[in-house]
């Protein structure tokens, strides 16, 4: 919650402005007893039709003043609720964008998406609730009993026994529901990520007739979400009634003890009648407060969720971009070796290094990659290849710093990709992920994703070579994409993610496997383009086909996480197994 | 027009409470009593007022035997009020899990053409976010809106029986109060409209931008997505503001106009003390009433405006729950038993959109047992072709037969049970190993799915996994890599080995060693069994009975390997292409 309180400092005098409106009108409100008493003890009494006159306008004003004070309370809680759900999500978003793909992984797409949409909206409520009654609420409680010692003191003893009643009743019923809200958010979560699933995997489930089993799913979940709102509904539905129970045996207490005072001539009968409107006014604001506390326990469970995942600390430290001396030297040596790249090193420069390097994913017991060393170099074209699971896509993740190592290091340039500011490391890099993701907007727009501002000159090279330029002339750069790519069929939507690679004409360029929904002949003049496209590039290509590497400068063959053997294709047929029986089972295929 | 489907949407929500109609007498009922006990109160304090007059005329046994009979009253409303809580809530959360699951059913039920078309994050939030807020309009709506009407008209009766002049005072004033709570009710509702679909338009980008967070950070667009989130973000924040901010000026206005009838009994109250036509204890429990009595207006008013917001997204929920369902099947549908795999198509055209044209005049007989390749570039139709297959969409002109019925003659269920189908893009259901498997035969022994596990080659990995067959897949498959969730979905189809197969691509992400072994058992698969393959693997394509080309949407050539070749076309170019490489 210490976050999420922390941005109410931004709407300082919203958040004072508005309660403090509020208790100027309840204190306006606390008067009214006080009138009526005065109505009672000397208006009526004495049949003074003046005096009753000037009271009532009394009250008018009364009022008027609250009237003008509760819309002005209005507006600040408002603004400030408000103001707090938009800077939470913004933070949220922002949050989610510095994690790590090892957090992204484990956290679960659908919980983050609840907690952005939901769980700031019950916040939301929480605040604007806060500001506009949990104030105001005890301040007329307390402004009553204190109120009813200006009239008798040993009646407003009463005050004192009900009222700390009162707050433990209220306080066990909150300490009571506050964990329960967190589970029933928790099962909202499960119908959610159910839904979710269900629209991704639509033609599978349908395919199987499997749509009754997951109605049947979905209701189960659905009833115990049911159940866990009705059992939480049953305990607060506790404190409305208790609390009305506290203060109706008060009242009567009350007026017993006032009968007591008034034979003994110490209060008037008007005053006990204020002392009875004081506690009336207790039991609304409680009422009030009942219901209100419902939706504060509510909040108070989500705010809570929400803080859960602000807390979530990526595991990869960036560089900021000005740190201390001694990474800020290691950065300038990191802009140096550029410079002298551009002056033009010898050819065989080393771009990227592998030195031993280990690594675990997340929650995993064994390693993904078991000492991996090689280094490619500039211009080089890198075959990566393997079985399933053997660990390609983990290596060229690691040229990223998506992930980190667990030993050994990775390096470009000669400088360490953790002493690189993401950014800037990023910036070098340009990847074509193995599932090809577009957003919603124009074909340019997500072309532009790879270099901001990129001119019409250069999307249409970027587009030749990653052969799109027939179906894109044919749709226009300005053809809107739906979310997800929908529009657009598989080889499509692939040779777009190529094309936002290769326009920004990075250092290296990564082919995760990204040409698997591509024909071979669109692939073979995919990779003759990229291969024309530049000399300084180094291009790593992961693919499962031996077709797609075999012109490689170095393969580097993989099995289970383990280099097998690293060298040209001719080598590689003559001395590793592995690719002999990878080549084979694949050209064996046009023999047969 | 708006306040017509206003109507329909509040009569649209009846329905679903109608159900519960039980619990919903009891609640009425039981608020009823709590109105009347509590309103009985200040009457009887009044009473006891009046026999405290001032100093040695107090009547302690007449106070004591009013005070007792309050204590009654008090106990007695109290268990009512719980009773009744309990009761909405019963209520409440049945009707939304009711709405729910009606509107999860519908989902199941929507043609593709409706999915495929509208943002996932929308419809989530509709299900989600919009039931969930209807929930908490509706949850108010029971507990202060049936108590609030009844303490008005109970507090008007009690008022009545005390002075009849006050109480006519009281009802002239009342409209006041119910002018303005409608007219600010009826500005705001276009204002909650707006928030909800904006809403729903952040919720959607979300979607897409925390689901595909991986993608923004390689391109390192952090930056501009925050900056485009903060554009619906600022916009949603300034349209909360107005909804909010107006809806909430309908509490302190009605207030004000109580305060004033207030103020009123107060006066004419006083009046009638002086004259003697009441006592000092009625004057106290009317103004108590007058109290109680301006308190609901500023309930209702307050839930009204709740209401207004539920209402809103009740509308959005059901929208999605009236939406075009897929062509129900035909009451005479014909259930497909085992086929053969006769497969004709006649004719057939089709677009995703009318102005586009895809397919027009496509002709193809598959005779049973028969091996189809479909080949082409990308783009050229091959999943539109899978999509009629399994008729996920219709096909707007021609027919598509199996077994010489038409598919649209059949029911789906039998359709599809007659096809086993592995995508490209492969789909996972969170649950165990296991569960993934048996979709497509649910009470199949540990021995079938290892066994059918054995023969995709998935078996070694998932031995390998800390659970074997118990481990949970995480959501979207996320703990495991492309290829071996492909090979998952190759188990799911050995397992219940349909008929008909449709393969599109269905080896894309698996390494080719596996491959190579993975083809023997789809080619024990294929035997006797119509297959349409979607591959790139030349040896599939060569041994296919039937090669289709397909090129924009149409089939351009048609035959087998060496036909084709003789045919020197499309096909032949494709093959030399690839050959070229080698």
């Amino acid at each position: 919650m210490k976050k999420i309180l922390a941005l109410l400092k931004d709407y300082k005098k919203e958040t004072i402005l508005g309660p403090l409106f509020k208790l100027l009108e309840a204190s306006f409100e606390l008067f009214v007893p006080l009138v009526i008493a005065a109505i009672i003890d000397t208006g009526v009494s004495d049949g003074d039709i003046a005096y009753i006159l000037k009271m009532c306008l009394v009250l008018v004003v009364l009022a008027l003043i609250g009237f003008v004070c509760a819309i002005t309370a209005q507006y600040f809680a408002a603004k400030a609720a408000v103001g707090v759900a938009a800077k939470l999500r913004h933070a949220l978003f922002e949050h989610i964008e510095k994690l790590s793909y090892t957090e992204l992984d484990t956290v679960g797409t659908s919980t983050l998406i609840t907690r952005m949409t939901s769980d700031v909206n019950q916040v939301q409520n929480g605040v604007n609730l806060v500001l506009r009654l949990f104030l105001r609420s005890p301040f007329i409680v307390f402004g009553a009993m204190v109120m009813a010692f200006t009239v008798d003191v040993k009646a407003a003893l009463v005050f004192v026994v009900t009222i700390p009643l009162l707050s433990i009743v209220v306080f066990v019923v909150m300490y009571a529901t506050i964990p329960l809200y967190k589970k029933v958010q928790a099962a909202l979560d499960r119908v959610l990520a159910i839904t979710r699933e269900n629209l991704t995997g639509v033609r599978v489930i349908r395919a199987f007739n499997k749509e009754e089993h997951e109605i049947k799913q979905f209701n189960e979940s659905n009833d115990k979400l049911t159940n866990m709102q009705v059992f939480v509904g049953k305990i607060t539905a506790l404190t409305s009634p208790l609390t009305f129970i506290i203060i109706n045996v008060a009242t009567i207490v009350l007026v017993w003890t006032g009968a007591i005072q008034v034979n003994d001539g110490v209060i008037s009968q008007g005053e006990v009648v204020a002392l009875v409107n004081y506690m009336s006014q207790i039991l609304v604001e409680l009422v009030k407060l009942a219901n209100l506390i419902v939706s504060i326990t509510k909040s108070i469970a989500s705010g809570n969720r929400i803080q859960a995942v602000l807390n979530i600390e990526s595991s990869m430290k960036d560089v900021a971009i000005d740190t201390d001396v001694e990474i800020g030297a290691q950065k300038e040596s990191a802009s140096s070796v550029k410079q002298t790249n551009i002056t033009g090193l010898p050819e065989d420069d080393v771009i990227v290094a592998f030195e031993h390097v280990h690594f675990t994913y997340a929650k995993s017991k064994e390693e993904a990659l078991t000492d991996i060393h090689f280094t490619a170099k500039k211009g080089e074209m890198i075959g990566v290849i393997g079985g399933t699971g053997s660990g390609k896509t983990s290596i060229v993740n690691l040229i990223s710093r998506f992930y980190d190592a667990t030993r050994g290091s990775v390096s470009i340039n000669g400088v360490d990709v953790k002493d690189y500011p993401l950014e800037s490391l990023r910036e070098k890099i340009s990847i074509v992920p193995q599932k090809a993701v577009l957003f919603k907007g124009t074909i340019r727009e997500n072309i532009c994703w790879g270099k901001e501002g990129a001119t019409d000159e250069e999307i249409q090279r970027a587009l030749e070579i990653a052969q799109a330029t027939e179906f894109v002339k044919e749709k226009g750069l300005d053809f809107v994409v739906e979310q997800g790519g929908r529009n657009l069929s598989g080889g499509q939507r692939q040779r777009l993610t190529i094309a936002r690679a290769l326009v920004k004409n990075p250092d290296i360029l990564i082919l995760d496997d990204s040409a698997s929904a591509l024909d071979y002949a669109t692939d073979a003049k995919l990779r003759k383009a990229i291969s024309e496209m530049s000399d300084d590039m180094t291009v790593f290509v992961v693919s499962q086909r031996a077709a797609s590497i075999m012109h490689a400068d170095q393969i580097i063959v993989l099995d289970d996480g383990e280099v097998s053997a690293i060298g040209k294709h001719n080598d590689l047929l003559d001395n590793c197994e592995i690719y002999r029986e990878i080549y084979e089972s694949q050209f064996r295929g046009s023999v047969l | 027009m708006k306040k017509e489907k206003q109507t329909q949407t509040i009569f649209k929500i009846l329905k679903y409470i109608k159900r519960y109609w039980g619990f919903l007498g009891i609640s009425i009922l039981l608020s009823a009593v709590t109105v009347v006990c509590s309103l009985y109160l200040p009457l009887l304090t009044g009473d006891a007022l009046d026999l405290i007059i001032e100093k040695g005329q107090v009547d302690f046994t007449g106070v004591f035997d009013i005070l007792k009979k309050m204590g009654v009253m008090v106990v007695l409303t109290a268990f009512a009020q719980w009773i009744m809580n309990v009761c909405n809530n019963k209520i409440t959360y049945n009707v939304i899990r009711d709405v729910r699951k009606e509107a999860f059913a519908k989902l199941e039920r929507l043609p593709l053409k409706y999915l495929d078309a509208h943002a996932h994050g929308e419809v989530v939030s509709r299900l989600i976010t919009d039931v969930d807020q209807f929930a908490d309009g509706l949850l108010m709506g029971f507990t202060q809106f049936f108590s609030g009407i009844l303490t008005i008209f109970g507090t008007l009766f009690f008022m009545f029986a005390i002075s009849g002049r006050i109480t006519i005072a009281v009802v002239v004033l009342t409209p006041l109060s119910l002018v303005v709570a409608s007219f600010i009710a009826k500005k705001t509702f276009s204002m909650f409209k707006l928030q909800s679909e904006t809403r729903g338009e952040q919720t959607s980008f979300i979607e897409e931008m925390v689901g595909n967070q991986k993608v923004v950070q390689a391109f390192s667009r952090e930056d501009e997505t925050l900056k485009k989130f903060d554009e619906i973000n600022d916009r949603l924040e300034k349209c909360s503001l107005k909804a909010i901010f107006f809806s909430s000026i309908t509490n302190p206005s009605t207030r004000f106009v109580n305060s004033l009838v207030y103020a009123t009994v107060a006066v004419i109250g006083a009046f009638l003390a002086i004259s003697g036509g009441i006592s000092i204890g009625n004057l106290s429990a009317l103004l108590a009433y007058a109290n109680q009595y301006t308190k609901p207006f500023n309930e209702i008013s307050g839930v009204v405006t709740e209401l207004q917001n539920a209402l809103a997204c009740a509308r959005r929920v059901f929208e999605l729950m009236e939406e075009e369902p897929e062509i129900p099947d035909a009451i005479d549908a014909v259930v497909l038993e085992q086929t053969d795999g006769q497969v004709d198509l006649e004719n057939v055209a089709f677009s995703y959109v009318p102005e586009q044209r895809l397919m027009e005049g496509l002709n193809l007989k598959v005779k049973p047992g028969q091996r189809i390749a479909i080949v082409g570039p990308t783009g050229c139709g091959k999943t539109t072709l899978i999509n009629l297959l399994m008729r996920f969409y219709d096909v707007k002109e021609g027919s598509i037969k199996v077994n010489d019925i038409d598919i649209r003659n059949m029911t789906r269920k039998s359709l599809r049970n007659n096809y086993g189908m592995v995508l490209q893009e492969t789909w996972l259901r969170s649950g165990t190993i296991r569960d993934n498997i048996v979709m497509g035969k649910p009470d199949a022994t540990d021995e079938e799915v290892i066994a059918a596990a054995k023969a995709s080659h998935a078996h070694s990995f998932i031995k390998r996994l800390p659970e074997g067959y118990d481990t949970i897949v995480a959501e979207d498959g996320g703990n495991l890599s492309q290829g071996q969730k492909q090979l998952l979905c190759i188990t799911r189809v050995m397992l219940c080995l349909p008929p008909m197969l449709i393969l599109d691509e269905a080896t894309s992400s698996i390494d080719t060693r596996t491959e190579v072994k993975i083809q023997e058992a789809f080619a024990r698969m294929m035997k006797g069994r119509t297959s349409f393959i979607v591959a790139h693997r030349l040896s599939t394509i060569r041994e296919a009975d039937v090669i289709l080309v397909m090129k924009d949407g149409n089939i351009i050539e048609q035959g087998s390997h060496n036909e084709l070749l003789l045919q020197n076309g499309f096909y032949a170019k494709l093959y030399n292409s690839q050959f070229a490489l080698v």
